[in-house]
């Protein structure tokens, strides 16, 4: 089990690798004898999500295409999401601050829709998928540069 | 609401101060063209309102600070230092001040004052405007209201000076509704806040717990709408700044944000964003009913209505990227007006109705701009890393908006305060306020 979710991440990092915009490094595994081993990540939590499928999808600026890379991560969170169908998500979209507020809200929004639209299209069920835009009101990243910015035009599947 | 205003205008009552004092042949008008560009600030001289009594002469201070400190922020009168002031003058007297004494000191025109306390204990305050070379009352005015409502006094006076002197009203006695920020970046806490146009009285509206974003004030300046995270789905939102009370505006499904008031207050202008497409519905607060006034798959959105409530301007991406379009109030056909390099948004219509202020993004910048209703004449007036949300004084002459820097990744940096520029790019200002702070509206004037 341990190898295998090793095996998974690595994976995602090489996909991150081809992408011009590298997504963040998925949250550590718990570490430390006071902490659960990393095998024992919760199933169906976010950890899992995040660790085994990719919690999150990255788009260009002023865009919601779903990227190449972007299509692999929704189709495994659709994988996941069908091997535990009492979850439900919420995807919220975010923006980097490179616009106004309002349109931002709306791009979020776009975003949003765009990755719920590919999670139904792949059989999850629309009412186990909402969405929720932040805008550029709540980013990933601080800083005003173009790794931060890369970093919070993105999308995470939230799970509820 | 109408009810409220009345009881406001019972508490302050103002009257035309005694005769209007001739004693010298009229001659050129004292006035200020404030369209031409950067103007050379006019020198004033305001002492110290007389008062009686302690208290009296301290309000009566406190008015000619006010006055003093509104005339100076407008850029376009230059306070003269009182530790100059030859002579010590009161409105009381019936006796013209001494006009040489004041030509001594170059100031071209005086503003003189008293306060005194009535038997009722409500405060009333005298001032006349001189024209210190003509030798002439140029307008005077009596006002009567509470102690604690000093301040309003100050800047209803600071407008009568302003009209006076440049023609046009003034925009001292009104209020800014905006989101004042605190906390870090990731999560920062974001409040409605009230002060006045100078800072001063300022109250937090909501308490913190729910993301809030673009306030925005009715005509008579008594209710605020604005976007609210409060039940998860952000949504629009109307608040009764004297009950606190809050409501949901309509009945939308998924998200709606964006909202501006009709002119006539009886509608809220804002967007719905479903399944990507963001589109602009009017809803009409009397009858609760939506009207959808757009119907693309594009982002529709910061709808403003014009001043005689016949039309909306937008910004939309149906383009391509985001520019500003124009309709009818009735939805329809939308014409493209912004045709400048870059990308537009935030479009506001000036209470004038001859310009519409917007932020402009391009080449790594953010710009607040002017352009005609039909898109000629476009004007940058500033520019900066983030400057954004631009907000009309009632007289058109100003504008507010919000200006953040750069942060670092230690999120150092990236806070926003509100700055005024005037129309003609000249006078740049900060606005102070207790903290960070965003999306300022400015209201009408009160009275």
């Amino acid at each position: 089990m341990r190898m295998k979710v090793i095996g998974l991440v690595g994976v995602i990092l090489l996909l991150a690798a081809c992408s011009s915009t590298p997504p963040a490094p998925p949250p550590a595994p718990p570490a430390g004898p006071a902490g659960p081993p990393a095998g024992s990540v919760i199933p169906g939590s976010q950890q899992d999500l995040a660790q085994n499928a990719g919690d999150r999808v990255f788009f260009e600026f002023d865009r919601s295409d779903i990227t190449s890379e972007a299509q692999q991560i929704l189709q495994r969170q659709a994988t996941w999401l069908q091997h535990y169908p009492n979850v439900s998500v919420t995807i919220e979209g975010h923006c980097d601050e490179r616009g106004t507020r309002e349109y931002n809200l709306a791009l979020g929004e776009r975003r949003a829709a765009a990755v719920k639209n590919v999670l139904v299209a792949a059989g999850i069920p629309a009412s186990r998928v909402s969405t929720i835009s932040y805008g550029k009101e709540r980013p990933i990243v601080v800083g005003s540069n173009e790794e931060a910015w890369a970093q919070n035009r993105v999308a995470i599947t939230t799970v509820n | 609401m109408n009810q409220r205003r009345l009881a406001f205008f019972g508490a302050l009552t103002a009257l035309l101060a005694g005769l209007l004092w001739t004693g010298a042949p009229a001659r050129a008008e004292l006035r200020i063209d404030i369209t031409s560009g950067q103007v050379q600030p006019m020198p004033i001289a305001i002492p110290a309102f007389a008062g009686a009594g302690g208290a009296e002469a301290q309000a009566g201070s406190n008015i000619a600070g006010v006055i003093s400190a509104d005339l100076e922020r407008s850029g376009l009168f230059r306070p003269i230092d009182p530790r100059s002031f030859i002579q010590n003058v009161s409105a009381t007297d019936n006796t013209a001040p001494r006009f040489g004494d004041w030509r001594q000191l170059n100031a071209q025109a005086l503003v003189t004052g008293s306060v005194q306390t009535q038997g009722d204990g409500r405060l009333g305050v005298q001032f006349r405007l001189w024209d210190v070379f003509a030798e002439q009352q140029l307008t005077g005015f009596g006002y009567t209201t509470t102690p604690q409502n000093w301040r309003r006094i100050a800047h209803i006076i600071a407008d009568e000076i302003y009209k006076r002197i440049t023609g046009e009203d003034g925009y001292f006695d009104t209020r800014i509704v905006y989101v004042a920020e605190s906390g870090p970046a990731q999560d920062r806490i974001k409040r409605l806040a009230i002060m006045d146009q100078d800072g001063a009285n300022n109250k937090y509206l909501t308490d913190g717990r729910a993301l809030v974003l673009t306030p925005r004030f009715s005509p008579t300046a008594q209710e605020i709408t604005y976007l609210s995270y409060a039940a998860k789905t952000p949504r629009v939102y109307l608040l009764n700044i004297d009950t606190g009370q809050q409501e949901v505006i309509g009945d939308f499904p998924g998200m709606t944000f964006a909202p501006r008031f009709s002119p006539d207050g009886n509608r809220v202008v804002l967007s719905r964003a479903e399944n990507g497409a963001t589109n602009i519905y009017a809803f009409d607060l009397r009858t609760h009913r939506a009207t959808r006034l757009t119907d693309s798959q594009a982002i529709d959105t910061s709808p403003c209505y014009s001043p005689d409530g016949s039309q909306i301007v937008f910004n939309s991406d149906r383009g391509g990227s985001q520019q500003l379009y124009m309709m009818s109030a009735e939805g329809g056909g939308a014409r493209r007006i912004s045709f400048g390099s870059g990308r537009y948004g935030t479009p506001v219509w000036s209470p004038r109705g001859d310009l519409i202020a917007f932020t402009k993004i391009g080449g790594g910048s953010f710009y607040i701009g002017v352009m005609h209703p039909d898109g000629s004449g476009e004007r940058l007036l500033t520019q900066g890393f983030l400057v954004e949300g631009p907000t009309w004084a009632p007289n058109g002459r100003v504008l507010m908006y919000f200006s953040q820097g750069p942060s670092d990744s230690r999120g150092y940096g990236g806070s926003p305060h509100l700055q005024t520029i005037d129309l003609t790019g000249y006078n740049r200002r900060d606005v102070p306020t207790p903290g960070a702070a965003s999306d300022p509206a400015w209201s009408p004037l009160l009275r």
